[in-house]
């Protein structure tokens, strides 16, 4: 019993790092239609910000993540200015092609800078508290209760403000909502930006919980993010979340109770058998298709 | 650049009149074939380079059959390395360990062949789910599906696990890739312009419409996905024999994007720009190798840049015309010529 605790809290761990980045893809995708496959890469980026800010400038916890947030934000903005906007009229597809792109030259424009994987400092101390035979550290108790609190933030932008107002509208109807005022192209950058902050936020704790950082480890980690945005619904914001929660915790569990090397086999088999069941992801709804 | 178009034009003008020749395809083949064994046997070109061109032929083979289900049938497919991993692993298990071995030269297009066939059954496994899903979530059930394949290979210790596989001889010479790049642009190319590639094309344009107007959706779905995992599992099993080691890792999602960036560098829907994608990358990165770790930094910003400005890639949508069928051509000439003498009916 005090093991299956004890992986559910795993679980909750990975599930809210996967949660954070699949929101990243979800947004982008709710109001371009488009697939963001750079967003793994940014979170890549996100734990080498977090890598330099802590290793070189010897900041604290607090700052080590604002500043990774706001930085990896910058440029998924600067990314969209340069890369995406010039295709918001092209084929769904070369625009795809272009974010796989731009994901292999951040890829490799890191791994160019800095071959060799990194060790992120200790930026908190860890202490365990026992609970009769469960052991809880404080990083994983940080870990969910911070991105629980970005993912209230996010709720509340997205449901409560003008802004958020604007974001749902775009996703709803893209030909009209510019014609009523809404300054589109704001919209998307903030967008853009609040999705891969959270993207950088994710790095900076997948950094924290798992010290050694290559410039590789935002591949598995944002295709994984990916199919969650897609098991949850893709455009779908509290879908991602789901998803994200539901595939940490077959991961863990998995990991769990059978040989870890079975981890992906059986996490992709139940991801194929519930996309046969609801080809359109848990919260999505299935579009109507015209002739 | 004047001169430089006029040249160009000139060239272009010859190429023209010599694919236009009535046997242009057989001589192209006989001595495409000549040429390749009397490169493999005297060794007049550089080892290098052969390598570099049986690079260049599989490339061409895993592009064109990706072209079909990603640019004819409009789906988005990202699994392909997975077909090419059944394949590359069945081909080299029979090479190995079931064929004898005195005779492999023999049994090395049995090989490949097998390698082909079991890729094109684990397809028509994929194309089922394709009935129901499209476009992202298709994507990512191919997805999935690749990184099945590479899990349960590297969870078989019999097969090598995680370690790989090796003990494959050097079979895969010029004449074989040549061979078997020539047969897939065949098939492929005649496929496409065939009653099926008809149905093929209307389920990119409108699936139900083309439903509605009587196309058996399933059916063509299911040919156009063993054929390509087919041609994909060929492919691997060249790869397997050329590099005379494989590991599941080979074959993950970084195999698949580049697949993906050859088809969409070259242009959807097109054979030939699937042929022109697959060398530009494949030797471009072999030209860029001094420039060591940065080469993959120049690469992705090339494309980019490509994208920005020519989203269909090279040629999308457009076909070579030695490529195209003498009865399309004729009728693209017609309707010109119609446009033309509406054009001038009407001021």
């Amino acid at each position: 019993m005090a093991y299956i605790f004890q992986q559910i809290l795993n679980a909750l761990q990975l599930g809210s790092i996967y949660a954070l980045i699949a929101l990243g893809y979800t947004m982008v995708y709710g109001i371009l239609t488009m697939i963001n496959f750079a967003h793994g890469d940014l979170f890549m980026v996100g734990a080498f910000f977090c890598f330099l800010l802590a290793a070189y400038l010897h900041l604290s916890f607090v700052p080590t993540l604002l500043l990774s947030m706001i930085g990896v934000a910058f440029l998924g903005v600067i990314i969209e200015r340069l890369a995406y906007k010039p295709l918001r009229r092209a084929p769904r597809v070369s625009a795809i092609i272009t974010a796989l792109g731009v994901g292999l030259f951040l890829e490799n424009f890191t791994l160019a800078l800095s071959p060799y994987p990194k060790h992120i400092p200790q930026l908190l101390e860890n202490v365990t508290w026992t609970v009769g035979s469960i052991s809880i550290s404080s990083l994983q108790v940080l870990i969910i209760v911070l991105s629980l609190i970005l993912m209230l933030i996010l709720d509340f932008i997205v449901q409560r403000t003008k802004a958020g107002m604007a974001m749902r509208a775009i996703s709803w109807d893209k030909t009209i909502v510019p014609l009523m005022g809404v300054p589109v192209n704001k919209i998307i950058s903030l967008t853009f930006a609040i999705g891969t902050g959270l993207g950088g936020a994710a790095g900076v704790m997948y950094g924290l919980a798992y010290p050694v950082i290559d410039p590789y480890m935002g591949i598995m980690v944002g295709w994984k993010a990916f199919i969650c945005a897609v098991v949850g619904g893709i455009g779908n914001i509290r879908g991602a979340m789901i998803g994200g929660f539901i595939l940490g915790t077959v991961e863990i569990m998995v990991g769990a109770f059978f040989p870890s090397t079975y981890r992906d086999f059986v996490a992709f088999t139940l991801l194929l058998i519930l996309l046969i069941v609801r080809p359109y992801g848990i919260l999505g709804k299935p579009q109507p298709q015209k002739v | 650049m004047a001169k430089i178009k006029s040249i160009y034009e000139n060239v272009m003008s010859r190429w023209q009149a010599l694919t236009d020749f009535k046997f242009f395809w057989p001589l192209f083949m006989i001595t495409g074939i000549a040429f390749c064994m009397a490169a493999s046997t005297y060794e007049f070109i550089d080892l290098y380079v052969q390598l570099i061109l049986i690079y260049v032929g599989i490339n061409i083979i895993l592009t064109v059959s990706l072209n079909l289900i990603n640019g004819y049938m409009g789906e988005f497919s990202v699994g392909h390395a997975g077909f090419m991993a059944v394949g590359a692993y069945v081909a080299s298990l029979l090479t190995v360990h079931v064929f004898p071995p005195g005779a492999q030269n023999l049994f090395f297009p049995l090989a490949i062949l097998a390698g082909g066939l079991a890729a094109a059954l684990i397809g028509f496994l994929v194309a089922i789910p394709s009935f129901k899903t499209r476009g992202d979530y298709l994507a990512i059930v191919t997805l999935a599906f690749c990184m099945i394949v590479k899990s349960v290979l590297e969870n078989i210790d019999a097969i090598g696990g995680p370690r790989g596989l090796l003990g494959m001889e050097k079979l895969t010479t010029l004449p074989w890739v040549f061979f078997w790049t020539a047969l897939s642009v065949w098939v492929i190319r005649n496929l496409v312009y065939s009653n099926f590639g008809r149905g093929v094309l209307s389920i990119r344009e409108d699936e139900i419409a083309s439903d509605l107007m009587s196309v058996n959706t399933r059916q063509v779905k299911i040919i156009a996905f063993v054929v390509s995992s087919f041609f994909a599992g060929i492919a691997g099993g060249l790869f397997a024999h050329a590099l005379q080691f494989i590991n599941p890792r080979m074959f993950d999602i970084i195999k698949s994007t580049d697949i993906l960036i050859m088809v969409y560098l070259g242009g959807i829907a097109s054979i030939a720009g699937s042929i022109i994608g697959a060398v530009i990358y494949t030797i471009l990165l072999e030209i860029l190798r001094p420039l060591g770790v940065w080469r993959m930094v120049f690469m992705p910003l090339m494309l980019v840049l490509l994208m920005i400005y020519r989203p269909r890639g090279i040629m999308g949508l457009k076909e070579a015309r030695m490529f195209t069928p003498l009865r399309d051509l004729v009728t693209e000439k017609l309707w010109r010529q119609k446009k033309k003498e509406a054009g001038d009916a009407s001021p």
